[in-house]
């Protein structure tokens, strides 16, 4: 294709610095332990934010060099490699507003560490920079086998973050979540297998077009599915999360829910529809039934949580079902609100973890109980709560609203019962989300030691108020997204409608 | 004398190194212990040659009426398989001297061995077969028992001879049946007389044998207590080289004599392949003691590379070389790494000791995570590679069942792997390791690079994928 490699740039951006990152470090640490450490902790993390801004800019320069008119992958770069497989990276509006999102979440993520990482900061920079190549290379592979070597070796680093700098039950939770999405993920290694010999070919493009016999569909989209839906995650295979997320550091919350759950959905609408679609019908039902029970059953679970991180976790599991919903809808309006869902509850489940980070490196513990009357002395940090509380609701004017009602009127669309039980998620939403905010911003304050409290500091601010704006901005302009995701969109719908 | 010079050409490597042997021999008799340091650098030069004499020659020849034939497979197997006992020779000076084990023997016997498995793959007949067996085996077991004053040590080289013994009976039984019932014992004869009952129970007899010598399930009993036992050094040894060649063996044996009735051993093969990968990896989960786990992990992985073999020629070698050559070379790197574990008053073996691996020593530890991630096939490290093509042969061969087979024991071995790694990484640290000998961090660090990052990179046509196809392509259809 000629041209500047846009795209190889932006994914191997954060995973040379991270290089960098490490070379520096070691040739600086002489011994040096003590005071010095936390400081130069600092500018290690200072260098972490200054490398993923500059991959946030070379995911901007490669938005503005995309043109949003035209359906199908562009800027693609394609490099020969070994034997079927071969180096293609290129983007379509769906997988590029996934890349915006982490590249605009990564910096965020390591902004708020600031305070809340003390030790093994180099090493922590680095985990996080080598995941984002990963992710970002997730979203632009256009080759299977390549498109999992992203896929699974983003497993190492988030092992790595959670393991380390996690909470008191960090080694289970890093155990089961890579345990968990590792099953799944090699049933997908086989099923990519068996394409790839049977298709002659590993390019997503060749596969697109290659029909699959209707019984080999059923079994390539289990596997698939069986990766995915852990990735998602859809119940009953949800119950990594709520662990993995609790013992997270707040950054690797921001990332899981943010990002990381967003490889599920993004793989049902590149691989299972689009190459599956016969498969895709016949599960159709089963995945509307999953998609209700994730969504009724975590909201009820959410409401009955002490932890404030757990309650988000299972809501996020709930959120998701809304994507499952819309994804399997087939329509244009289920499917779009699918794609807009999942950037939205990026944003807000990533803000919402920062909200209980805020006061968790205050107070140091995540019990619902040990709060309450925050609003006297952070009163900041109580709208900035409300908003993002709002949004999970699903308050029209937030984007929220518009991911959930745009996925509840596909799924009408195609099966009235499941729109109805999403439904009622939403108003359960509504109970467990309130309620989380009466119990720790309203009220008196009956514990003594958050007296002291300290309203948000100016590197709290720098890190909600973007994803404050957007929340509202996409709320109030989802055409922003649309735009964006239009033609992607339509295109899988027509590969398959056209699905031999 | 065209036909002299190919005549020699074919065996030089083997040629080389039975001089450099005896020459060692010699030169030992006159100095004696003078030798003993030199020795080491004597030996690791001698195989780096033997492995350039083979890699000039890669295409092979035939010589000696047919007892010997090799090809780009078995060379390819030959170059890397020489360079690793060279290395694996480079960094066991350091530990031997501390146990003041350091002899020349050591380095003689390590070129015996590999004499053997020179002479193993380029067996066209029979009689080379097994003769070049007994040369490895019979090295190995000395090997084993290299620190005569341990207990642990004799016994490990005690119980390999026994158990060894019984394994080359069988093949040899095996072998003469094959003889008797196809009358000659050239390989292209056998494959061409075609399969008798009789042959097949010759041939059956055979995988047993050569199934020890790879420590293949069932017969893999004797592994995790030899790993255990024997000097660390040794291991490292066992576990890359003599491991390498004995799988391409095993395999050359299967594709070129038996080629024809691969309906016959293809369900066999199969089996033990899984039997391998699921007890290899059950068996690991519960281990403390580093080696073990690490010979229970080469248990596991022997299963894996079988189901290349099970998969065939076609696909099946050329997913072989690419697996074994990386597996080789991370299990190498990683006992290096056991090989690091020193503290005050000596050795230790427990998998415990290493934490908080990453604060105290950040570059071991690194290197170590890198190559357990390799071995534990994930991507984007070299093992991942091996284990993809591996999926890719025995798809293509449609061995499904066998295919998730290595999916459910690539999970369970996740389980002790991760381990590992959370115990480097996760647990606070423990006492600091000595310093490490320069030969052994060197080590470490070029096979992690090796297996971590190169084969990523090189896993193309022009890299180990491409040289795999090539050499694949070598053996006789």
């Amino acid at each position: 294709m000629g041209g500047f490699p846009i795209l190889t740039v932006m994914t191997f951006l954060p995973l040379v610095g991270a290089l960098l990152v490490m070379l520096v470090r070691s040739a600086t640490t002489g011994g040096r332990q003590g005071n010095g450490a936390a400081e130069s902790g600092k500018t290690v993390l200072l260098a972490g934010v200054i490398i993923s801004a500059a991959t946030f800019v070379a995911s901007v320069a490669a938005f503005v060099s995309f043109d949003r008119g035209q359906a199908g992958y562009q800027l693609v770069e394609q490099y020969a490699w070994y034997g079927p497989i071969s180096f293609k990276l290129g983007v379509d509006g769906l997988s590029l507003s996934l890349v915006l999102l982490t590249t605009f979440l990564t910096p965020i993520c390591l902004l708020a560490s600031w305070n809340s990482i003390e030790k093994r900061v180099t090493e922590y920079v680095i985990a996080f920079l080598v995941l984002e190549t990963f992710m970002i290379g997730v979203f632009v592979s256009l080759d299977l086998v390549l498109f999992y070597i992203f896929f699974e070796a983003g497993l190492i680093p988030m092992f790595l973050i959670v393991g380390i700098w996690g909470g008191k039950d960090r080694v289970y939770a890093a155990f089961k979540f890579f345990l968990y999405t590792l099953i799944g993920s090699l049933l997908m290694l086989i099923a990519m297998v068996y394409m790839i010999i049977a298709a002659g070919s590993a390019d997503f493009e060749v596969l697109e077009k290659f029909a699959f016999a209707p019984e080999v569909q059923t079994w390539l989209w289990l596997a698939f599915a069986a990766s995915f839906a852990v990735k998602l995650p859809m119940w009953p295979v949800h119950t990594w999360l709520p662990d993995a997320h609790v013992q997270a550091p707040t950054a690797g919350s921001v990332i899981l829910a943010g990002v990381l759950l967003k490889m599920g959905g993004y793989g049902f609408l590149r691989f299972s529809l689009p190459m599956f679609p016969d498969a895709s019908h016949l599960f159709q039902p089963a995945m509307f039934a999953l998609a209700v029970i994730a969504i009724v059953y975590t909201s009820l679970v959410a409401w009955r949580q002490t932890d404030m991180k757990k309650l988000i976790a299972y809501s996020s599991v709930a959120h998701m079902g809304f994507v499952t919903l819309g994804i399997f809808s087939f329509n244009e309006t289920g499917v779009q609100g699918a794609v807009f869902q999942m950037l939205s509850h990026g944003i807000i489940s990533g803000a919402l973890f920062l909200i209980v980070g805020v006061v968790y490196d205050r107070m140091h513990t995540r019990e619902i109980a040990a709060y309450g009357g925050l609003v006297n002395r952070m009163p900041i940090y109580a709208s900035f709560f409300m908003l993002f509380t709002m949004a999970n609701v699903g308050l029209p004017g937030t984007s929220g609203f518009v991911g959930e009602i745009l996925t509840m009127v596909g799924g009408f669309a195609a099966a009235s019962w499941a729109a109805a039980g999403a439904a009622l998620g939403v108003i359960f939403s509504a109970v467990y989300m309130l309620t989380l905010y009466r119990r720790t911003v309203f009220g008196e304050i009956t514990n003594p030691a958050l007296q002291g409290i300290k309203d948000m500091n100016l590197i709290e601010w720098v890190c909600l108020a973007p994803l404050a704006v957007l929340t509202l901005l996409f709320g109030v302009a989802p055409n922003l997204i649309f735009n964006l995701t239009d033609s992607s969109s339509l295109r899988i719908l027509s590969m398959m409608a056209g699905g031999q | 004398m065209l036909d002299f010079t190919s005549i020699l050409m074919t065996v030089a490597p083997e040629l080389w190194l039975a001089l450099a042997g005896l020459t060692g021999v010699l030169i030992g008799a006159v100095f004696g212990e003078r030798f003993n340091s030199l020795s080491f650098k004597f030996g690791a030069l001698s195989l780096f040659g033997a492995a350039a004499l083979a890699a000039i020659h890669l295409n092979g020849g035939e010589a000696f009426g047919g007892l010997v034939r090799t090809n780009a497979f078995v060379n390819f197997a030959k170059v890397f398989s020489f360079v690793l006992a060279g290395i694996a020779l480079f960094v066991s000076e350091g530990f031997l001297k501390r146990h003041e084990t350091s002899r020349y023997e050591y380095a003689l016997l390590t070129i015996f061995a590999s004499l053997g498995m020179g002479i193993i793959l380029s067996a066209a007949d029979l009689m080379t077969l097994y003769m070049g067996i007994e040369t490895l085996s019979l090295s190995s077991y000395v090997l084993a028992a290299f620190h005569r004053d341990s207990a642990r040590s004799s016994e490990a080289g005690l119980k390999y001879f026994v158990l060894g013994a019984l394994a080359s009976g069988m093949l040899l039984y095996g072998a003469s049946l094959v003889y008797g019932f196809t009358g000659t014992t050239s390989f292209a004869g056998i494959a061409a007389s075609g399969m008798s009952t009789g042959t097949m129970f010759g041939m059956v007899l055979m995988i047993v044998g050569l199934a020890f010598k790879i420590s293949a399930a069932p017969m893999h009993v004797w592994t995790p207590d030899v790993y255990e036992g024997a000097p660390t050094s040794v291991v490292a040894f066992f576990a890359s080289a003599p491991k390498l060649a004995s799988t391409v063996v095993f395999a050359n044996v299967l594709f070129t004599v038996f080629g024809a009735a691969m309906d016959q051993w293809q369900l066999i093969v199969a089996i033990i392949a899984g039997m391998s990968m699921i007890i290899g990896s059950l068996g690991a989960l519960t281990q403390t003691n580093i080696k073990r786990l690490l010979g229970y992990s080469s248990i596991a992985n022997v299963g894996y590379a079988l189901v290349a073999v099970a998969a065939g020629q076609e696909m099946g070698a050329p997913a072989l070389l690419t697996f074994s050559t990386i597996y080789a070379v991370t299990s190498l790197g990683l006992f290096a790494g056991v090989l690091a574990m020193r503290r005050r008053g000596g050795m230790v073996e427990g998998i415990s000791e290493l934490g908080g691996l990453a604060r105290t020593k950040p570059v071991l530890a690194v290197t170590l995570s890198v190559l357990i991630f390799s071995i534990a096939g994930l991507p984007p490290f070299g093992g991942f590679f091996g284990k993809f093509e591996v999926l890719r042969a025995g798809l293509d061969a449609g061995l499904m069942p066998l295919a998730i087979l290595v999916v459910i024991a690539s999970v369970i071995s996740l389980g002790y792997y991760l381990r590992l790694i959370k115990i480097m990484w996760f647990d606070e640290p423990t006492e600091r390791f000595e310093n490490v000998d320069v030969s052994v961090m060197m080590t470490v660090v070029l096979s992690a690079i090796v297996a971590g990052i190169v084969f990523l990179v090189f896993i193309s046509e022009l890299g180990t994928g491409g040289w795999a196809s090539f050499a694949a392509a070598g053996l006789p259809r």
